[in-house]
């Protein structure tokens, strides 16, 4: 019985060792389709729960454009991703509105990345995940996969 | 009495459906010929007005902003990057079959990028340039 518990928070540190994020099976269809439009369906671990609440509350100028949703869906996807948010204490500040790009875990598991990179037409935008992590449809956000090759370690 | 409720429970249920660009266009140009009467949709206006520089939004001032010149080919969001899949129907067959999509995307981009709701006209027009574009 006493093994059950070590291998419990091996189970539990693994997602985060590999970098692996993938939604959740029961993840509803309208989060896919209203917040994966216009960037990746970011995973709910990348933001605390005060912080995508405040995200939900302000849709209607979503840095700039309007995204607003219908009420269902706007409840069904709020409930979504406070029910899977990260872990505020380690994901720390991510200013004010929030931004996953701010926050100060993503701040440092990029600090590697040079400005020029960021600059990239192909990149664009620290918010397009997919420019150099290919995996990142499917949650996969591991430093092997960079695409562009200077960025491999 | 009985007519009526068959009708219109054909047309929810139509509504719900995929369909057709033709009638996502129909729907536009009924509703267009209710403020213009005659009015027919035409794939040239659809196409000047995907190319007008409207400028009420620095980063999108223009429909190309996003779609690129050529509809037919893949675009980039002008903020985020991310890939977007070619408009025209005869690059991407998903365009144009789910109304109520096409009218909360004609919503979301006519308020950004013109700074107003398009008019059922502009939308029929612009649904028959994709449709036809080749």
């Amino acid at each position: 019985m006493k093994f059950l518990i070590p291998l419990a928070f091996l189970a539990m540190a693994l997602p985060a060792l590999a970098d692996r994020m993938p939604l959740p099976a029961n993840t509803p269809a309208s989060f896919k389709a209203e917040c994966g439009s216009c960037h990746l369906a970011y995973p709910p671990a990348l933001l605390a729960a005060k912080d995508w609440k405040s995200t939900m509350a302000g849709l209607s100028d979503h840095f700039g454009s309007d995204a607003a949703v219908d009420a269902k869906s706007g409840q069904e996807i709020a409930a979504f991703l406070e029910r899977n948010a990260g872990n505020a204490a380690k994901l720390g500040n991510a200013g004010s509105p929030p931004r996953i790009t701010l926050s100060a875990r993503f701040v440092r598991k990029h600090d590697e990345v040079p400005a020029k990179f960021w600059r990239d037409p192909r990149i664009k935008s620290a918010a397009n995940c997919e420019a150099c992590h290919r995996d990142a449809t499917k949650g996969g956000f591991s430093e092997r996969d960079i695409i562009i090759p200077e960025l491999r370690h | 009495m009985k007519t009526i409720a068959t009708l219109s429970l054909l047309l929810i249920s139509m509504a719900a459906q995929a369909e057709t660009p033709q009638q996502i266009r129909q729907i536009y140009v009924t509703e267009a010929a209710i403020q213009q009467a005659g009015f027919t949709a035409a794939a040239k206006r659809g196409e000047a007005f995907y190319h007008q520089r409207f400028g009420i939004n620095d980063k999108m001032p223009v429909c190309t902003s996003c779609h690129t010149d050529d509809p037919l080919k893949s675009g980039q969001h002008a903020v985020t990057g991310k890939a977007i899949k070619p408009l025209a129907v005869a690059a991407n067959g998903e365009r144009f079959s789910d109304p109520a999509k096409v009218e909360k995307w004609f919503g979301r981009n006519c308020k950004e990028v013109i700074g107003r709701a398009c008019t059922p006209a502009e939308k029929a027009d612009f649904v028959a340039y994709m449709s036809e574009v080749r």
